[in-house]
């Protein structure tokens, strides 16, 4: 099936071409940051984690995401979720492949990554998700293909992949899990500290990645004959709003408990983020954009005249998704580093070095989605008006 | 036949990739066992060792800024810690790396609200602050590659050709006590010799991309010398013993004197000591 992807109009060509030279900044300038090391970035001795690690947490989200398709369709037995799946699947597979990259790209010696294998230590979080990940990758791959495939033939998928798309489930929840304890389970980072924090990063993972597949469904819709349904993304869209209306309550708990309890180190990285802290409020601005896009997307999704509306949909959907970007990929590493351990404030703010590779890893991101995506329209087109039962 | 380094380096290059340069090593032992078990390893007769390393800090023994700079050099000079200066010759925080510093009594124990009525001299007091090898240490918990782990003697040590530059223990340390090497140390002024630095070569250099931090100078102890900074401190002011040893001086101090110790709560078991009030030692 991979040639499907090696095919296209000259529109699909220029948009492979427009990625691709994303792609090529960002290699440029990591080839540069191999060399001359991670001094290219804006990190510093008091926060030693930024964007890159920030975009890894926001991807394992939107990689979990695609659980939220899994379960009706296989699970609850919702047939019209039968489209969109593979599309979730892919997305995942896409959004994983971003996170071995980021990581990859924050790696100070990135050529002894093997060391995480050969000195394999199961009290360290970050060896369990190196190990959930690259499963995850693996099954998703895995089911995405071998239905695809029995799709292109015709054909119902083979009954030994069942087992592994139920796997893949509890997997999902897996990856964000592991990857909130990476934060929740250190001591002396107040921000991170929290018992929801595992509860709060799924949340928001099944708002921001079903949020991201609708955009990317109302745009396959466009640019090719696959239709996922109205209905089906109608369906979507009440997930996205039951999950984003989960985080911000969670968001709110973690207010309550830094306010009420009126413990200073709890409060300091909130008044950081939200207010400012010792004159230094560079983060101010992008946490109350979050805040405003949060509560305007929410509203939107909630209400039904607006959301039936596929323009308004859209709009809500990326604002939502603006919104969890910011929080997530950003807001939540600064405020764990942010004031440092000495109660200093010393700022963050990426370089262009940085901003530059975290641009091409989302081009690659995006150019495998879009090999991918082409791969199952592809197929779908050609099977177009065959239902098969999955 | 004859082979150049460069051929040599290849083919033991390859070799090993494949795996045939293990199994020609490990011909008398199995990969999977050390090539020497600690008993069959002479120890050096001047090693210091101790059950449980610590250090007191009394703050009241450092008089002068020069008794702090001393300190701070005898320790960064001895293990090639590079010295970031902006042109203008302050510290460049964007690359700066520590293993001991100076901070002030507020910040070192910061969450302490009485401070209010705390005078600034009190709260801008100085206080020395380095790893705490605490006993049960987050870094050495999260780390993925067991690069930063613990010795015997209860200090946390650091391995610089294994650590993959994760930075996870910078994250985990409450201390704020481990640095990054965000650039080639060696381009530092003070180890540069372009500059006009000079290396000390009896101890390692670091390469970019791998983290750091005080080690209690477990190359010193091996040898039978005390820790450079507790050597360079006016007399008295960092007592250095086993914690574990009732009869040392550190344990006397401990046991019978007011100390206070950085962020207890967080159950990590840090082993300095602060000295509250000073005055004579046990």
């Amino acid at each position: 099936m991979l040639e499907k992807a090696l095919e296209g109009s000259k529109k699909y060509w220029a948009w492979v071409g427009f990625l691709g030279i994303f792609a090529l900044i960002g290699t440029y300038w990591y080839i540069r940051q191999f060399n001359e090391g991670l001094g290219l970035t804006g990190l510093h001795r008091d926060v030693s984690w930024g964007l890159y690690i920030g975009q890894f947490t926001f991807l394992v989200g939107v990689a979990a995401s695609a659980v939220m398709l899994v379960i009706p369709y296989y699970l609850h037995d919702f047939k019209k979720f039968g489209k969109i799946v593979i599309l979730g699947e892919f997305l995942a597979i896409s959004a994983v492949t971003m996170c071995i990259l980021f990581i990859f790209v924050d790696m100070g010696q990135p050529m002894r990554i093997m060391n995480v294998l050969l000195h394999p230590t199961p009290g360290s979080v970050m060896f369990w998700d190196s190990v959930v990940l690259s499963g995850y990758l693996f099954i998703n791959a895995l089911v995405g293909w071998v239905t695809l495939g029995s799709d292109r033939k015709g054909v119902p998928p083979p009954k030994w992949i069942k087992p592994w798309i139920y796997l893949s489930i509890p997997w999902a929840i897996s990856i964000h899990t592991v990857t909130a304890f990476l934060y929740s389970g250190i001591p002396g980072r107040h921000f991170w500290l929290t018992a929801v924090m595992a509860a709060r990063f799924l949340a928001s993972a099944f708002a921001g990645g079903p949020a991201l597949l609708i955009i990317l469904a109302l745009i396959v819709r466009k640019v090719s004959k696959f239709d996922a349904g109205k209905d089906v993304i109608q369906a979507v869209s009440r997930i996205v709003a039951y999950a984003m209306f989960a985080n911000v309550f969670l968001l709110g708990l973690e207010f309550f408990t830094a306010f009420y309890s009126g413990i200073p180190g709890h409060q300091h990285p909130f008044v950081y983020l939200y207010k400012g802290l010792d004159g230094h409020a560079e983060i101010v601005p992008l946490m109350w954009t979050s805040t405003i896009f949060a509560v305007l997307s929410l509203v939107m999704l909630w209400v039904p005249s607006i959301r039936r509306k596929e323009g308004l949909l859209s709009i809500a959907c990326v604002m939502l998704f603006i919104s969890l970007w910011i929080d997530k990929g950003f807001g939540l590493i600064i405020g764990g580093f942010v004031p440092n351990p000495f109660e200093e404030v010393n700022p963050y703010w990426p370089t262009l070095p940085e901003a530059m590779i975290t641009l091409g890893v989302w081009a690659i991101g995006f150019m495998v989605l879009t090999f991918l995506y082409k791969i199952a329209i592809t197929v779908r087109e050609q099977t177009a008006g065959v239902e098969i039962d999955h | 036949m004859s082979m150049d380094r460069r051929k040599f380096l290849k083919v033991a290059g390859i070799s090993s990739i494949l795996g045939f340069g293990a199994s020609v090593a490990s011909a008398t032992h199995p990969t999977w066992q050390p090539a020497l078990r600690p008993d069959q390893m002479d120890r050096n007769k001047e090693a210091l060792t101790a059950k449980r390393w610590a250090m007191v800090v009394d703050m009241t023994r450092f008089k002068t800024e020069e008794d702090f700079t001393k300190t701070i050099n005898a320790c960064h000079t001895i293990h090639n810690v590079p010295d970031f200066r902006k042109p203008d010759g302050t510290v460049d925080k964007k690359f700066e790396i520590k293993w001991i510093w100076n901070t002030t009594y507020e910040k070192a124990f910061p969450g302490m609200e009485e401070r209010k009525y705390q005078s600034e001299h009190i709260k801008d007091m100085p206080f020395m602050v380095l790893c705490n090898h605490c006993t049960n240490p987050a870094c050495v918990r999260v780390c993925p590659t067991k690069a930063t782990y613990k010795l015997a003697t209860g200090i946390t040590m650091q391995d610089m050709h294994r650590c993959i530059g994760c930075r996870f223990c910078m994250a985990a340390c409450p201390y704020g006590a481990r640095s990054f090497n965000w650039i080639d140390p060696r381009r530092a002024a003070n180890l540069d010799p372009a500059k006009g630095g000079k290396v000390n070569k009896e101890y390692p250099t670091r390469t970019k991309g791998v983290v750091e931090k005080c080690t209690f100078c477990t190359e010193r102890l091996a040898v039978g010398k005390m820790p450079a900074c507790v050597e360079a401190a006016p007399k008295g002011a960092l007592i250095f013993g086993d914690l574990d040893d009732p009869s040392s001086e550190i344990r006397q101090i401990v046991s019978n004197k007011l100390t206070i110790r950085r962020k207890p709560e967080l159950g990590t078991g840090p082993a300095i000591y602060y000295l509250i009030g000073g005055g004579d030692h046990a």
